[in-house]
């Protein structure tokens, strides 16, 4: 088996911990991970005005990208990218006059109609692999680890590009109880973390993102596990600076959920890139004796 | 804030530039405010998401030209998901970012960025803030 996989531009970077953990953990599984070959940045956000269609191109051209390559689906995992692509493809798929446009505003590309299936690395785990062979493959269980599905904004709205409806977390859940670990519920799962409002926003000041961890901490959430970047961003790396500005009481450790299935699958740290996590997420791990591998 | 609404003040040209914008029919809004309950931002806007659409609806563009509550916006669709009058809100609001921004006025100046956050900050949130507060 092998995927046509987006990894999209922060996941090469600053979020290779999102982005490896989970090509490597997709390898132990038996998949093969084939990224398409000159992508380019998705957009990050939608645009919402009825008459821009000049930011569908970027979007769009990925898809073009993806078919080219003779992909029925394109696997992406950052939240913002996913979000980005299933709506642009919406737009290819239902809207002609506006299809038409773009088709005809891209001289050297071919053209498209939404042939692809956008999907998320949650949904193909959960409809191609499953959980049950998930759970198979595990050797290091997060056992006693309390954690806690964050979707945040775009995993799930609209509602018509969503993984799931909205409200529930299931997908995410099914994967980390496979994985063994204890999911636990809060009140702000799908809330929104602050997003691209922290560049207007001092460092820890971000009241969404403190609210979100606040609610986590008082129903007993030990870890949150996310898919998006800025997520990780807002609630993770900036958990010091929320405490040194009294925003919020406790930390609690931020993981992409990729980096739990990888240690779980019992693969080498180096897949996990800890390092450009929050720094207390190694230690809650090891401290449960599930980062046997890393230590 | 006390709103004397007469035939002179309602601006018929600015409803239908804010509904052709946005994709979205601003009269429909039946005020219920579940917007203004699902918004994470609410609290940190000068005026709620709900008072916000009301102003609309009579196209009182000069009321809601200096807020904050469009620029707040995250655009997490919370309040698109649960209006019970299928209004996209969260489409309005970019309608109202891109009257300003169209006119080629910044809300943010990326200069002013520190290095440090740059360095900082993931990809997509420098590419979406450009994309939001930027003409």
């Amino acid at each position: 088996m092998k995927i046509s996989y987006y990894p999209g531009c922060t996941l090469k970077t600053k979020a290779r911990n999102l982005d490896r953990a989970a090509v490597a953990s997709l390898e132990a599984l038996g998949v093969g991970v084939n990224e398409i070959e000159r992508w380019n940045c998705c957009g990050a956000v939608h645009s919402l005005t009825a008459d821009d269609l000049i930011h569908q191109v970027g979007p769009v051209r990925n898809l073009i990208r993806a078919k080219e390559q003779g992909a029925e689906k394109l696997v992406t995992l950052c939240s913002m990218c996913y979000n980005t692509l299933a709506r642009a493809n919406r737009i290819m798929q239902n809207d002609p006059v506006k299809r038409d446009t773009i088709n005809r505003f891209m001289d050297e590309e071919i053209d498209y109609a939404g042939e692809v299936e956008v999907v998320h690395y949650l949904t193909y785990l959960q409809q191609e692999i499953g959980w049950d062979k998930v759970k198979e493959q595990v050797k290091v269980p997060m056992t006693d680890l309390k954690v806690a599905p964050y979707y945040g904004c775009t995993l799930q709205r609209p509602a018509e590009i969503g993984i799931e409806p909205f409200g529930s977390y299931a997908l995410m859940a099914g994967l980390l109880e496979a994985v063994g670990a204890t999911v636990m519920a809060f009140d702000a799962a799908d809330k929104c973390c602050g997003s691209y409002q922290v560049l207007g926003v001092p460092a820890g000041e971000n009241s969404a993102g403190a609210a979100i961890v606040n609610l986590a901490a008082s129903a007993g959430v030990e870890a949150l596990a996310t898919s998006c970047p800025l997520c990780e961003y807002n609630l993770g790396k900036q958990q010091q600076q929320m405490i040194d500005k009294g925003k919020i009481a406790t930390t609690i450790p931020t993981y992409y959920f990729t980096q739990l299935l990888a240690v779980a699958l019992g693969l080498d740290a180096e897949h996990c890139h800890f390092e450009l996590n929050d720094p207390q997420s190694a230690g809650l791990l090891r401290d449960k004796k599930c980062l046997a591998a890393a230590a | 804030m006390t709103l004397t609404i007469t035939a002179q003040t309602v601006s018929v040209e600015s409803i239908e530039k804010l509904n052709e914008l946005s994709g979205e029919s601003v009269k429909k809004c039946m005020q219920c405010a579940t917007c203004t309950g699902m918004c994470p931002m609410v609290q940190e806007m000068d005026f709620s998401p709900r008072k916000v659409m009301h102003l609309s609806q009579f196209g009182l563009m000069d009321k809601l030209k200096d807020i904050n509550t469009y620029w707040k916006c995250a655009s997490c669709h919370a309040c698109s998901v649960r209006c019970p009058r299928g209004i996209d809100i969260a489409k309005v609001m970019e309608a109202l970012r891109q009257q300003v921004l169209r006119k080629s006025k910044n809300h943010i100046e990326p200069s002013e960025i520190s290095a440090e956050q740059i360095t900082e900050l993931p990809q997509i949130a420098l590419v979406a803030g450009f994309r939001k507060f930027t003409s």
